[in-house]
């Protein structure tokens, strides 16, 4: 069920009228019936794996957390009674047994992900591996279910584990209520990657009918729609021919591509979690914030803390620190300190932890070599412009331009640039495909590509192009506003009557230029497949 | 405290540490430099911090960070 279909809108309508018509303490086990049911429309099958997700993780927290509750009352009266190493021995063995549960249920959900995701993206490998020696016999492909949103619950799930396992919050105590954790059906397909100690401080509770809170919601469902229906989608046209036709399609046109690209992906993904974070607020729940504006980003650093942020925070907490943090790497930080010297030993175990960080997180995205060369491409830029921090300092001492508007419009453009290329990778799908089509944005360029006819023949009108260009305005100017402050908040300071053009406007427009009709299908959001 | 402040220094000479207490929430101090901070506490101070540890709360400040070495020092005696 698409968030832009019809029976999504018919679903949405039917949970909101019966929520608020409960009473309050049936309105979380309302949610999660909602989300079970949304679950099952899509496939059947999938309920097991989230159901098998949720009942893992729930019993393994809360065999660690007891654990943990018990051991702490019997240290504090038997702490006085033990020597030292006594205390030491009693309390590694405590860490230890939870640490044999914790690791039973990290490795069997991670495996289940790793099965349904990778399975065939290993065949694959280990196929073309064997053609390398002249065998033609290759394994087949296994026909696996993937179920929907996986890498997000999954993740989620995760997280929750380790925050229980590290003594940050006791584990929920209601099988059900943690169920609803992982399911909540707004934010099962494509994120947020909700904490655990975020979302249950409003998922659970008792919430009526409150008219701000509902409008906010609606707002902020129809300012999705505006950028999925009214941009994404038909910008996507051109993409897909750009896409689907390289040897065509090269030099002026492969930089158009990437460029719509960058413009596409931002309005359906950020629209999606537009549409799952008005949908939440509706009911009264909050669902944490996934982007700040990312485009206006100085520098990669800043884009990834501004971009996809609940996934960025999720990859430092919960693999970056642990591994940079763990014995072995304070090992090859001695090691790489002796052997390279104070100034560039240091870096290696920051940069070797930031590596597997990017790769994990290019292969989270998709079980493809274009996932994983563009996250290590992310890893190298971060690397580079880590190592050119010194230069930036020497630069900025001798010319005075960092504050000036120029060369802050100069970095928020090298950022978008550099990003825009890397994104390459996931628009090609192939590694090759994609240097090659990059250097063409260079080999390629003739003055005869810039032409309108081309870009028509692309699939929509001239008069498309100027919508998104309008479109692309609006986008502008609302994050213009949000600078200084939510833009709804501002809207609701206004009178009645103008609240009411600016919201019927957004209505209308996206009603009448959303992409649907002749020639346009409401297609997929991007991070669904994820 | 004063090998802590100069190793703070080294990573942010710009920053008065001595008196800045939103070193992570300000986002002075960003993933990198908080990595690169366990492992000058581990060479320096020889105490290990673990991934649990890595909160805002402990790092927001100099203080705080100290804090948290001492007790680490304080628990191995």
């Amino acid at each position: 069920m698409l968030f832009t279909s019809y029976e999504f809108l018919g679903f949405l309508l039917a949970v909101f009228v019966i929520y608020y018509l409960l009473p309050g303490k049936a309105q979380w086990p309302f949610l999660l019936l909602a989300s079970y049911v949304f679950y099952f429309i899509a496939d059947p099958r999938y309920l097991i794996f989230i159901a098998l997700t949720s009942v893992t993780t729930f019993y393994g927290a809360k065999i660690i957390s007891d654990k943990k509750e018990s051991f702490a009352g019997w240290f504090a009266d038997h702490k006085k009674e033990m020597e030292k190493e006594e205390r030491k021995a009693a309390k590694a063995k405590e860490h230890k047994g939870e640490k044999k549960i914790f690791l039973a249920i990290l490795l069997l959900n991670l495996g289940i992900l790793a099965v349904t995701k990778y399975t065939n993206f290993t065949i694959a490998n280990i196929n073309s591996l064997i053609s390398a020696f002249g065998n033609a016999e290759g394994l087949s492909f296994v026909n696996l279910v993937i179920p929907m949103g996986i890498s997000f619950y999954t993740f989620q799930s995760m997280g929750y584990l380790i925050d229980v396992y590290n003594g940050k919050f006791p584990a929920q105590k209601n099988l059900f209520k943690f169920a609803l954790f992982v399911s909540f059906f707004p934010q099962l397909v494509q994120g947020p990657i909700s904490r655990y100690a975020d979302l249950s401080q409003t998922l659970f509770e008792e919430h009526r009918a409150n008219f701000k809170t509902i409008s906010f919601g609606l707002e902020r469902i129809l300012w999705g729609f505006f950028k999925k229906l009214v941009i994404a989608d038909r910008i996507l046209v051109p993409v897909k021919a750009i896409i689907a036709d390289p040897g065509s399609y090269n030099g002026f046109y492969a930089f158009a591509g990437a460029m719509f690209y960058a413009l596409e992906l931002y309005c359906d993904f950020t629209g999606g979690i537009d549409i799952t974070i008005g949908v939440a607020e509706t009911m009264g729940i909050k669902v944490t914030e996934n982007f700040i504006r990312p485009y206006f980003s100085k520098n990669i650093k800043e884009y990834w803390n501004r971009w996809h942020i609940t996934m960025g925070t999720w990859f430092t907490d919960y693999i970056f620190y642990p591994i940079s943090a763990s014995q072995f790497m304070m090992k090859v930080s001695k090691k790489s300190r002796a052997l390279l010297g104070n100034n560039i030993g240091k870096r290696v175990p920051v940069y070797l932890s930031s590596f597997i960080v990017w790769f994990t997180t290019g292969i989270w995205h998709g079980a493809s070599w274009n996932f994983i060369v563009w996250g290590l491409g992310n890893f190298v830029v971060i690397m580079i412009s880590q190592e050119l921090d010194p230069f930036y300092r020497w630069f900025h001492s001798k010319v005075n331009v960092a504050g000036t508007t120029g060369w802050k419009a100069f970095q928020i453009i090298r950022t978008v640039l550099i990003m825009s290329s890397l994104r390459m990778f996931d628009c090609y799908r192939d590694v090759p495909l994609t240097f090659k089509m990059f250097a063409s944005i260079f080999a390629d360029f003739r003055l005869s590509q810039l032409n309108l006819q081309a870009f028509i023949d692309m699939g929509i009108t001239a008069q498309d192009y100027l919508v998104v260009f309008v479109g692309l305005i609006i986008l502008f100017a609302v994050s213009m506003i949000q600078r200084s402050g939510s833009v709804r908040e501002k809207i609701y300071g206004l009178a009645a009557l103008p609240q009411f053009v600016i919201y019927y406007s957004l209505f209308m427009i996206t009603i009448i230029f959303g992409a649907y009709g002749i020639g346009f299908e409401a297609s997929q959001f991007i991070y669904n497949q994820f | 405290m004063e090998e802590l402040i100069a190793i703070l220094n080294d990573l942010h000479p710009e920053v008065d540490f001595a008196t800045e207490k939103n070193l992570v929430v300000g986002g002075i101090l960003d993933s990198f430099d908080i990595v690169s901070l366990i492992s000058e506490i581990n060479e320096e101070f020889d105490v290990t911090i673990s991934a649990a540890e890595l909160t805002p709360e402990n790092f927001d400040s100099a203080e705080s960070i100290y804090a948290l070495i001492k007790e680490k020092l304080d628990d191995e005696d």
